[in-house]
């Protein structure tokens, strides 16, 4: 009888210590310096990560009391009304039931819903239908199996996976708004700190935004399901100071380098199959079925973030991209070693 | 309701042959006979599964692993849910309400009996068809295999553009093959509880069990066809020209969406009513009173069961519909959520009071209670749709609907296991094997899925093959990995106590919890015709009326 009332209080005490871990870990995650996770819903650095985080504390203090109250009664009555021996054969009081307390913990959770739901609705209009500011920067997103594709309409600018984007001062905001489109399967864009996520789904534009508060580069990836290399469809935006941006959007708008040093290299990529997949702005490639190549070494990652942009790292993507990305749509171009190396000094000229 | 056994004389009795038996099996029309044939169908594709699953947390032990590769990691999380919820969870429940529902009303066998065998073949066909697709797939240049599309199979990634071979067609065909078994199932049941209730037995006196199963059934009803529907669809789009789906041909993907969400959010409410019937039917007799607020906990049912109907695309609170749409669904989410409080608060006013026994039917059923407040809880979170922008498509659903389909369904059908295994084979589980399967799965549970609300609160998308390091998901990763490996002991230990006590369990006798429902009056096992006269019931717990004629339930309602 002793060891069954420590077994009681052992795993009552456990599953407190449970509790109190997950609540920890998720407190810590709550206040994570941002360096450390950079994917951390609970370390928001826009408006609409903000008022989504606000709204989810709101959430948790509620959820939060519920649960201490109905596990406290939960335990409390297993403690109690646990059946002792010395009642063997006499059975308890045979309640059925009782109107007021049935009505009690009706009409509560109910007016709990009506507040949760209303915090929700102010949130979800304030994000979701908010004008677009005439400072406002915007970007078609363009999901593919298994790559980004970054369009800037008004400024001419075409690039992939790694988005460039301003930092948005409260006082004179220039968010980023996004449509998105696929032109295969669904996707979704999801940065944790700076948005929700919005799907991309072929034959259904979507549009978001993102007003960034501060400069630094933001991490995240595709969260649909979209195929094979799903998992390696990862996202890097930079945003950049305004100085920086427009650096940036001068450098993105110009034509592909033409260096004569890598005459050779660019003969090759021009009449190969490369060209029919990858453009380079001001050269003959012009095709649209994989990420433009104009300004490759602008970026720090390349097969959507799968690999570090690197000599060795270019060299295995062209010539066996299924040790990088298995099942992605990149095909071995099988080129002789002189010719891959060609190839690969000339892209690295396209800064 | 006597069980007075018919004398046998004394006549010599040779054993039959094997194929005899096996014979007798594969067609019986019984009632019983078919519940086990679907409890032991649905415990081996629970195995089944549970090793993708075991397969699956290996994969993520740590960042850039590669234990297994892509395709074979896509295909393990589509087969992992879709036979988990289609050949496991499904089956278990069709399974005891095949079993009980005649022995609770007071009935010789269901309406339909022979009915009751087509459905349950068509869900073994089913099964097979799917695992087939390991080996029958391939259709042109060996491009198929098991299906890897996910279990909610969206278009367009399930167009033959982008899932060459047979691989998704598989998914369909079974699916929609053991879904006419799902709907034979429910009509039977239907059919039983409204036209063959024993005299006596209004409807306001008959057991929960029976309630929720008729709901339960009804929603099955609904939410099927138009899964079947969708599915259809899909298979005129792949071989027949159709663009329903197809977006490059002007068809909708999200159309797919909202006929999959309009079955799959009723489906998983189907999974769990009648995991409320087991917890309404152990919870009472282990603490010694009724169910407290029965015809509360009929009208919360019925509630349940027309609310789930229109919340279904929460599930798709990322698709880019306006925010009155999302709010809509936000609230109708929130509200569903109310019932569903009100049956926990409902079980807990029955051990309120009571002479609580820790048997261990009754272990599990606390650990069902705390796990689905926490469940439903981490549900409202994701109810709300601004902040389910942030947790939906990441590890934190995981972590949620895991812990109502295994905290939750799988929890509560081994109470229901160890419950009702004495009636079933007339011998008792052993009850320190038994605590030890309890707690080894539920250490590993929490550990597993506790940890795992985290990553996807650190950014970590479901569907991952491998994953980043630097984000902090690392070790959380491992150490569910770990636990899943414990609550694999845990189940290791269930199924040797299955067999063993099987042969060598003490004898149950009648009534081995001393409780109150009809099935408790006959035999264990039951005879073949369960009552050898109809019962007459006066009262919601004929039995307590028998055991107290001093305080009988008739004198009160």
């Amino acid at each position: 009888m002793q060891r069954k009332q420590n077994s009681i209080k052992l795993s009552a005490l456990f599953v407190l210590a449970l509790l109190f871990l997950f609540m920890a870990t998720a407190a810590a995650a709550a206040m994570a310096d941002p360096s450390t996770s950079l994917t951390n819903i609970f370390a928001p650095q826009s408006t609409s990560a903000k008022s989504i985080f606000d709204l989810s504390l709101f959430v948790l203090v509620i959820t939060g009391i519920i649960f201490v109250v109905v596990f406290t009664l939960l335990v409390y009555s297993i403690v109690k009304f646990r059946g002792k021996a010395v009642d063997a054969g006499r059975e308890p009081a045979q309640v059925y039931g009782s109107t007021q307390i049935e009505l009690a913990w009706t009409i509560i959770p109910i007016l709990i819903v009506v507040v949760l739901f209303l915090a929700t609705a102010r949130v979800l209009h304030a994000v979701q239908d908010a004008p677009q500011p005439p400072g406002a920067i915007e970007v078609t997103a363009i999901g593919h199996q298994y790559w980004w594709e970054f369009r800037y309409p008004k400024l001419g600018i075409v690039t992939a996976n790694e988005l460039h984007i301003p930092v948005s001062d409260p006082a004179n905001p220039t968010p980023t708004f996004l449509t998105l489109l696929s032109a295969d399967t669904d996707h979704s864009f999801w940065i944790p700190e700076l948005a929700g996520k919005t799907d991309l789904i072929p034959n259904h534009p979507n549009r978001m935004w993102m007003d960034p508060q501060r400069t630094g580069i933001f991490l995240g990836q595709c969260a649909q399901y979209c195929g094979v290399q799903h998992a390696k469809m990862l996202l890097r935006v930079s945003v950049d100071s305004p100085e920086d941006f427009a650096t940036w959007v001068r450098a993105q708008q110009q034509l592909a380098t033409q260096d004569e040093g890598v005459v050779a290299g660019r003969r090759i990529f021009e009449t190969t199959a490369c060209i029919n997949c990858h453009t380079l702005r001001g050269t003959v490639a012009n095709g649209q079925f994989g990420p433009d190549l104009t300004h490759l070494m602008s970026r720090a990652t390349i097969a959507s973030g799968a690999a570090q942009n690197t000599t060795d790292n270019l060299r295995i993507w062209i010539q066996s991209p299924d040790v990088i990305k298995p099942g992605s749509l990149m095909p071995a171009m099988k080129l002789s070693t002189a010719d891959l190396d060609s190839v690969v000094s000339y892209m690295q000229t396209l800064r | 309701m006597s069980s007075d056994a018919i004398v046998v004389p004394n006549v010599e009795f040779t054993s039959r042959p094997w194929v005899d038996t096996l014979h007798e099996w594969l067609t019986t029309v019984d009632h019983k006979r078919l519940g086990i044939l679907y409890i032991v169908y649905a415990l081996l594709f629970l195995v089944v599964a549970g090793v993708e699953a075991l397969v699956i947390r290996i994969q993520l032990m740590h960042s850039h692993n590669n234990f297994v590769s892509p395709q074979v990691f896509n295909r393990l999380f589509t087969m992992h849910g879709t036979t988990m919820v289609f050949f496991m969870g499904m089956p278990i429940l069709f399974g005891f309400a095949n079993y009980l529902v005649p022995l609770m009303i007071g009935a010789r066998d269901m309406a339909f009996p022979r009915l009751n065998a087509f459905s349950f073949w068509l869900s073994v066909l089913g099964g097979f068809l799917f695992y087939f697709s390991l080996v029958g797939a391939n259709g042109l240049y060996g491009a198929g295999n098991a299906p890897d599309v996910g279990w909610w199979a969206y278009a367009p990634l399930t167009a033959r553009a982008f899932s060459p071979g047979h691989s998704t067609d598989y998914w369909t065909l079974a699916l929609l093959v053991s879904g006419f078994g799902s709907i034979g199932t429910a009509i039977n049941i239907i059919a039983t509880i409204l036209c063959m209730r024993c005299p006596g037995m209004k409807l306001t006196r008959m057991p929960l069990l029976a309630w929720l199963n008729l709901v339960m059934a009804g929603m099955v009803l609904i939410s099927v066809s138009p899964l079947s529907a969708a599915q259809i669809m899909l298979v005129i789009d792949r071989y027949l020209g159709g663009h329903f789906f197809d977006a490059q041909a002007g068809g909708s993907a999200v159309l797919w969406m909202h006929f999959f969400w309009i079955f799959g959010h009723p489906e998983v409410y189907i999974l769990i009513i009648p995991c409320f019937a087991f917890m309404s039917e152990i919870i009472p007799v282990f603490s010694r009173k009724p169910i407290f607020g029965y015809p509360v906990m009929v009208a919360a049912t019925v509630c349940i069961g027309f609310v789930s109907m229109s919340v279904w695309a929460h599930h798709m609170f990322s698709v880019g519909m306006n925010s009155y749409a999302n709010s809509f669904f936000t609230l109708t989410t929130m509200a569903v959520g109310v019932p569903t409080g009100i049956k926990i608060f409902n079980w807990l006013g029955t051990m309120w009071g009571g002479r609580i026994q820790l048997k261990v039917p009754m272990l599990f059923c606390i650990a069902f209670l705390f796990q689905f407040l926490i469940a439903g809880l981490t549900g409202v979170m994701l109810g709300s749709a601004a902040f389910a922008s942030q947790l939906t498509l990441s590890y934190f659903v995981v972590a949620h609907f895991h812990y109502t389909l295994v905290g939750g369904v799988v929890v509560a059908v081994f109470a229901a296991i160890y419950y009702w295994y004495p009636k079933i084979t007339g011998r008792m589980l052993n009850e320190t094997l038994g605590k030890w399967h309890f707690w080894l799965f539920v250490i590993g549970f929490h550990l597993t899925f506790d940890l795992m609300h985290v990553p996807g609160l650190l950014g970590m998308p479901r569907r991952i093959y491998t994953y980043e390091p630097g984000r902090g998901w690392d070790t959380l990763n491992l150490l569910s990995s770990v636990g899943a490996f414990i609550q694999a002991i845990g189940i290791l230990l269930f199924v040797v106590n299955l067999l063993i006590s099987y042969f060598k369990g003490d004898k149950a006798g009648n009534d081995p919890w001393d409780a109150w429902t009809l099935e408790w009056s006959v035999s264990s096992p039951p005879p073949v015709y369960n009552f050898a006269s109809v019962p007459v019931v006066a009262s919601r717990r004929p039995l307590w009326d028998l055991k107290h004629p001093e305080d009988p339930d008739s004198r009160y309602e």
